[in-house]
């Protein structure tokens, strides 16, 4: 591992801390925040006031809801701010009961990067390979599955062992074996004491580790990017009334940009219409603008009146192509188990129909990482389903593209938000 | 007097991607909340957080004419919560700025509240600001409205970093924090029954310096309050007390005049201001790089009475 070089990029890495309870992630936080100036005098003070002449626990700076201190865990996800010199970071703080892997999959979504804590006072750093826990492998699994472009391994507590070189050396080659098999790039593994603060902001002073510390690798990972190349693919999000805001606004079909960029004169097609029309003036929130392009939240003015409305695409002639009944990954998140054959409705885009899950063909085990026989999915778990919508969907893999690869699945009796579906097209 | 700086001399590595990926996800939750909903409203008060969400509406749903200004009118009213006990700065600031701008602007009055028996206060000068749920509620409830949308930022305080972008509120109006759908990339889960609502927070995602950078950045106006100027006050508790008609000297207390600014807006018997020169929004963005006390630390006398003051106040439907 090299020292991370730090890059300039002024967005936000936005990351995603998961760990099993007691594995240090809040006192990690803590630590973060602490060591980069990001608490504030007032906050110390409440922390300073509860420890009474103790040291301070850095751990409650991120409990904030009452449930949480009274328990000692993290129910929800939190989102923490904080700015380094090179970047600035927002952390999604999820918690690390396997009931609340919902969250975990809330943080997930839309993040650049996961840190999974591993707490290596859990494990038997004698053993050949070294035994991980399954919260780690289910973390690391769901980062992974949700495609979060980095992931990175904490090993925490090396203050709490005898020999950390070779507590750290066995936990690697487990980590490695463990992705490995998983298929998960591995972005970085980091020791760390979060307690004392060794490696989190500041590099260790060992001989066994040269590698960067925790803060210098964050600053070196990538933000997810778009793809700004290729077809064009719009969801549209919103549909503005001519005259609505000006007195003389064209009407203006608003979507964030999934793939490609357009610009006045290019010939697009509508879906589900197939209607072809040309584009007559792309606008950036007040004004028009020469090229909008992926990621922006685009207002596309056509050359002539064509029913189009929320839920709808826009992409060039022939690039759509629509399904009716899909494979797809399914992470289960709601207490009622998926039922088969009940209708659910999901979203897909901007635009929600009704569909069923027709089959469950495997669950992941993730001991063996293998595709076990299943019938059923409960809270928490995920499998391997075909699904069947009400009408045609544009869907994409979502390996390849988050935006027309992605839904979710909310019960209609309950309005929960049930499940997500990650599209698996085959090719 | 030396010349003021400008941003770019203050912050030289800034080039604002990050303030154009902070706008860019704010003006999709706002398209989002218009296109979902019935019957959606703004809340604002005049502070600078509605400021900056009433500027990114514009973006959102205006042009911007060959002046610079915005033209036409956005397809939702504003609403406030008056409890009553608002500095007259900020009230006059909110009628003049919607005036200007031609929008609709609904006043929730939490007198009303008071004579109706909805609100009782337990002493005349009580805080007001926890009672403003009350008047909110009643306001959503007289209008029908199914999703406000707010400029709460989760760097505010504890509960708040744990509210989702669209938050669901039962028919009561209380959140449940246990409860929280998951929220997974922008497919947001709008679904509400009648009778329940949402808030939807578009700069979730902003913190106080980016809001500073932001209303530099684009010229946004606010209420005089927020810049400095001489003000009399009384020391307590490590606060400075602006002294107001609810908010006179206790026995032994001394008025002094300060020069000070509001780094927060709200009512006047729990908002204090901080000293400071600063004059200008880049003045204002120079001193928020040095600050050592969060905003509501520094200004906000009622979420110091527990550590869980602001979410059971949420949990009731406190905005």
């Amino acid at each position: 591992m090299n020292t991370a070089a730090p890059i300039k990029d002024h967005r936000a890495l936005r990351f995603l801390t998961a760990g099993s309870v007691d594995d240090g992630k809040s006192t990690l936080i803590g630590r973060l925040l602490y060591d980069s100036r990001a608490i504030l005098a007032d906050q110390l003070d409440t922390l300073e006031k509860r420890a009474a002449g103790a040291p301070i626990d850095l751990s409650l700076l991120t409990d904030g809801l009452e449930a949480e201190r009274e328990q000692g865990i993290t129910i929800d996800v939190a989102y923490r701010y904080f700015a380094t010199r090179q970047r600035k970071f927002i952390i999604a703080d999820a918690p690390g009961h396997e009931q609340y892997t919902r969250n975990m999959v809330t943080a997930a979504a839309g993040s650049d990067a996961a840190v999974v804590l591993v707490d290596i006072t859990k494990l038997d750093t004698t053993k050949n390979p070294v035994p991980l826990l399954a919260q780690t492998r289910r973390h690391a699994l769901l980062a992974h599955l949700l495609r979060v472009p980095s992931i990175v391994f904490a090993v925490n507590k090396l203050d709490a062992v005898a020999d950390p070189a070779q507590a750290y050396a066995a936990v690697r080659d487990a980590l490695l074996g463990f992705a490995e098999h998983a298929g998960i790039r591995v972005a970085g593994i980091v020791p760390v004491s979060a307690l004392r603060g060794d490696n989190v902001t500041q590099p260790l002073d060992a001989a066994w580790y040269d590698g960067p510390s925790l803060l210098q690798l964050l600053e070196s990972l990538p933000t997810a990017q778009e793809r700004k190349d290729g077809d064009l693919l719009v969801p549209v999000q919103y549909v503005a009334r001519e005259g609505e805001g000006t007195g003389n606004q064209p009407r203006t079909l608003w979507g964030r940009i999934a793939h490609g960029r357009v610009k006045a004169g290019d010939t697009v097609q509508l879906f589900p219409s197939g209607e072809v029309a040309t584009v007559a003036e792309v606008r950036l929130a007040g004004e028009v603008v020469d090229v909008v392009e992926a990621g922006q939240s685009a207002g596309i003015v056509l050359d002539r009146q064509i029913d189009v409305s929320r839920g709808d695409w826009i992409g060039t002639p022939k690039t759509i192509h629509a399904a009716q009944r899909f494979s797809a990954t399914l992470a289960w998140l709601d207490t009622e188990p998926a039922v088969i054959g009940r209708k659910y409705w999901v979203r897909h885009g901007n635009r929600w129909v009704q569909a069923r899950i027709t089959a469950i063909e495997s669950r992941l085990d993730i001991h063996s990482l293998e595709a076990i026989d299943a019938h059923e999915l409960a809270v928490n778990e995920i499998g391997h389903v075909v699904v069947e919508t009400q009408q045609p969907l544009p869907v994409e893999s979502y390996e390849t593209n988050r935006v027309g690869g992605a839904l979710i699945v909310v019960d209609p009796a309950s309005n929960r938000t049930s499940g997500t579906l990650l599209v698996k097209v085959a090719a | 007097m030396n010349a003021p700086l400008s941003i770019e001399q203050l912050l030289p590595e800034l080039d604002h991607t990050h303030l154009d990926w902070l706008e860019e996800e704010a003006i999709f939750i706002l398209r989002e909340t218009v296109a979902a909903f019935e019957r959606p409203a703004l809340l604002f008060s005049g502070g600078k957080d509605s400021c900056v969400v009433l500027r990114l509406a514009e973006k959102a749903f205006k042009s911007k004419g060959k002046d610079g200004q915005y033209k036409g009118r956005l397809p939702f009213p504003l609403l406030h919560v008056d409890t009553g006990h608002n500095f007259p700065e900020v009230i006059e600031f909110r009628d003049r700025r919607v005036a200007e701008m031609g929008e609709r602007l609904v006043v929730g009055h939490l007198e009303d509240s008071i004579k109706r028996g909805t609100v009782r206060l337990s002493h005349p000068l009580e805080s007001r600001n926890g009672h403003q749920t009350v008047a909110l509620l009643e306001a959503i409830e007289e209008h029908r409205f199914d999703v406000l949308m707010g400029g709460a930022r989760r760097d505010e305080e504890k509960a708040r970093a744990k509210e989702r972008i669209f938050s669901h509120r039962d028919s009561f109006g209380q959140w449940q924090p246990k409860e929280q759908r998951p929220e997974l990339w922008t497919l947001f889960n709008t679904r509400i029954r009648p009778g329940e609502h949402m808030r939807a927070f578009p700069i979730s995602n902003w913190t106080e310096l980016d809001v500073w950078l932001y209303i530099a950045r684009e010229n946004i106006p606010l209420p005089s309050l927020y810049f400095a100027h001489d003000r009399q006050v009384i020391r307590r508790k490590g606060l400075l007390v602006p002294l107001t008609e609810v908010t006179p000297p206790e026995a032994g207390e001394t008025v002094e005049t300060a020069e000070v600014r509001f780094r927060t807006v709200g009512d006047m018997t729990c908002t204090c201001p901080v000293e400071s020169p600063a004059a200008s929004a880049t003045e204002i963005v120079a001193e928020t790089l040095k600050v050592t006390v969060s905003e509501r630390g520094a200004t906000r006398m009622d979420d110091r009475t527990s550590d869980a003051s602001m979410e059971r106040r949420k949990k009731e439907g406190y905005f």
